[in-house]
């Protein structure tokens, strides 16, 4: 007979549903700034992930007649692979090079990044509505990295797209979730899957994400910049899914007072 | 004495060849263009072991430093085989922050330098600007570590060409090797215009190349992709004479004793694309000028572009193999310069005496094909 735990693990847990597709894993890492790429496939296989982001413009697409490259090495029966659209400060941009992942990759999957400016690299809102309208109509099946700011991400939920990506915090900075009340409003108003996308430091903060309800995290700099970045995979891994347990179980109510755990009334009456 | 023919006319082939050619190997090089003209060519002859490591590449670090060593005695010998001075600069590397950010990553340089022991010194912001006058005001601190070292690598080049012909090596340009060919567990030579050419021992020295040699069997091809690296070359005069190495983030100005300033370098997944690109030229240019801004008049010289040969690992791979007379030396990285000597010593040594080399242990080619039994 299964325990209730292995029940809530197994069926709760363990799906993460986007689109037509399902993940075991509620992590989806990417491949940059590692220190190697022997290191990215350690990392990749410590996380459990099951979705791996690549920056479209960053890598070499066209690696043929037994040429190394990232891409190459990245087992396709274990990984699905995400494009994104990083680099890209225009929508015409952001099209363009969904269309060439899409040709080299036979994906029509994008994650649809669309920067404001370099030193924050925060999204530029009408720029990402605009290349999303028009991935949306040709198609594709967009996951939209965008601000956690819930009117933003209602619209594009409401025009189609497959996941919502709010950030935590700005990419590579490492600060965690610096606003879970939007992130939490996102998850209320929101019907398809929230995924927090960047600003992950370590592993506490992927816990805390997931403990407010969203379906996945996004990271790349917390595992791959970390002095040892297989171990911080595996306690990533570890975290997503502690705390989506957490979440499931339902977390006892905050009280300023002790409530003793072990009643000293019963005890007598015995 | 038996022939050996070394694929690939870089810096490692050269100085391998040379090595063996000075201790009576017969030895051919065959190289598909002109030689010194790869990575060799574009890198920036740093000698630096302890700048871009990871905090697990210890084994590495050792590597390098102990090829760092080596120096001394390698160009000296050098000299005397071709009467070229190629000498080592110690010119000493800053490295500034500019803001908090900066703070904390040098902070972790900092102790990861002192953990291993090595020599590391933290400077104010005055005193950096003191060292070197042209960094940026806005320094808020650096690391100042003075021993380290760069060298001429276009020259060293040129030297190693004279000495390796001068030992009785004999170089082929415009010989690309087709083939690599083998039979019964043993190589046999390899394949060039056409033609079979016998030999005891073939090194695969391809750099960036490497993988693309044919007939190298399935499991013993080295994983090793073309790194594209672009580096501005400026011309240093009156307005702005920057005396040591800056590594500032993203980008490093290195002062060359024959009037260069290299500012460089990109570090790019684009196989094997050579053209420079308007956008990391760009950010070189506006990173080196946040940290030297009187580079803002400095004449452009050019542009080079290199292929570093990247492994999956990013060690070198040097050593022998499975099959019978088949070495490796590739898969250097952003090191080749700096672990040219311990490459032509050790594996020169090893491929003579047949003994394998004890530096070179867990760097061979078999740690990506590991035994399925
Ligand atoms: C921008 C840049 C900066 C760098 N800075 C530094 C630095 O500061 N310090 C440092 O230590 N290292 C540095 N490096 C790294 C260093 O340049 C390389 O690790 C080193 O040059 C590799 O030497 P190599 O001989 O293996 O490769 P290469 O110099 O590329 O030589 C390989 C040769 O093999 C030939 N070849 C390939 N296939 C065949 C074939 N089938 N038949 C015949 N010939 C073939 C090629 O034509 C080529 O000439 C830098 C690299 C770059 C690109």
């Amino acid at each position: 007979m299964q325990s209730r735990a292995d029940n809530i693990s197994e069926e709760k847990m363990n799906k993460l549903t986007i689109a037509d597709r399902s993940f075991n894993s509620r992590l989806i890492v990417g491949t940059s700034r590692y220190p190697d790429p022997q290191t990215m496939l350690e990392a990749l296989e410590a996380s459990g992930t099951e979705l791996v982001t690549v920056s479209i413009r960053r890598l070499n697409l066209n690696a043929d007649n037994g040429q190394e490259s990232i891409l190459g090495m990245l087992d396709r029966a274990k990984y699905s692979i995400l494009p994104n659209t990083a680099g890209c400060y225009t929508a015409k941009e952001a099209v363009l090079t969904a269309q060439l992942a899409r040709e080299a990759l036979e994906t029509n999957w994008v994650k649809l990044e669309v920067i404001g400016d370099d030193e924050t690299l925060f999204p530029d809102v009408t720029e990402l509505l605009k290349a999303a309208e028009v991935l949306i109509k040709d198609n594709f099946i967009v996951l939209p990295y965008c601000n956690d700011d819930p009117i933003t991400c209602k619209k594009l939920a409401d025009m189609g797209c497959a996941a919502v990506m709010p950030l935590g915090a700005p990419i590579g900075s490492g600060m965690g979730i610096r606003n879970p009340y939007n992130i939490q409003i996102i998850r209320d108003i929101i019907s398809i899957p929230v995924i927090v996308d960047a600003g992950v430091g370590t592993a506490s903060d992927a816990a805390l994400a997931m403990e407010l309800g969203v379906d996945g995290v996004l990271m790349n700099t917390a595992i791959a910049g970390a002095e040892r970045p297989v171990t911080m995979a595996r306690a990533m891994k570890l975290a997503i899914e502690a705390g989506r347990l957490a979440f499931e179980s339902g977390r006892i109510p905050k009280r300023l007072y002790a409530n003793a755990s072990s009643p000293a009334e019963g005890i007598i009456n015995s | 004495m038996s022939k050996t023919i070394v694929i690939g006319g870089g810096i490692i082939g050269l100085s391998l060849g040379w090595q063996l050619a000075k201790k009576g190997v017969s030895v051919e090089i065959l190289e598909r263009g002109k030689s010194g003209t790869g990575a060799s060519f574009a890198a920036a002859g740093m000698l630096a072991p302890q700048a871009e490591m990871g905090f697990d590449d210890i084994e590495l670090f050792y590597l390098c430093r102990k090829s760092l060593e080596m120096f001394p005695k390698f160009t000296y010998e050098l000299y005397e085989d071709c009467g070229i001075k190629v000498e080592l600069e110690k010119t000493g590397c800053i490295l500034p922050g500019f803001d908090r950010d900066d703070a904390e990553r040098l902070r972790r340089l900092y102790d990861f330098r002192e953990k291993i022991g090595m020599p590391v010194l933290w400077v104010s912001s005055s005193e950096a600007r003191e060292i070197e006058p042209f960094l940026s005001p806005k320094c808020t601190g650096a690391i100042w570590i003075d021993d380290d070292a760069q060298i001429n690598n276009r020259k060293l080049l040129d030297a190693l060409k004279i000495a390796f012909e001068k030992c009785g090596g004999k170089l082929y340009e415009d010989h690309e090797v087709e083939n690599v060919n083998i039979k019964n567990g043993k190589v046999n030579g390899v394949k060039v215009h056409g033609i079979e050419v016998e030999s005891d021992n073939v090194i695969v020295a391809g750099g960036a190349w490497s993988k693309q040699i044919p007939g190298l069997p399935e499991n013993l091809l080295p994983p090793v992709r073309p790194v594209k690296g672009q580096i501005i070359n400026l011309r240093l005069n009156d307005s702005c004479r920057v005396t040591k190495v800056i590594r500032a983030p993203d980008v490093y100005l290195l002062p060359k004793s024959d009037g260069r300033l290299i500012v460089g370098a990109s570090c790019e997944e684009m196989g094997f694309d050579v053209n420079p690109t308007a956008g990391e030229i760009f950010k070189l240019l506006e990173r080196g000028w946040e940290a030297v801004p009187a580079i803002y008049d400095l004449p452009i010289d050019s542009i080079d572009v290199g292929l570093r040969p990247g492994s999956r690992d990013h060690m070198p791979i040097v050593g022998d193999s499975d099959i019978e007379g088949l070495f490796f030396a590739t898969g250097h990285y952003r090191n080749g310069i700096l672990l040219t000597p311990i490459t032509a010593y050790e594996l020169s040594e090893w491929i003579i005496s047949g003994n394998a080399s004890s530096a070179l242990n867990g760097f061979g080619i078999s740690r990506f094909y590991k035994q399925t039994a």
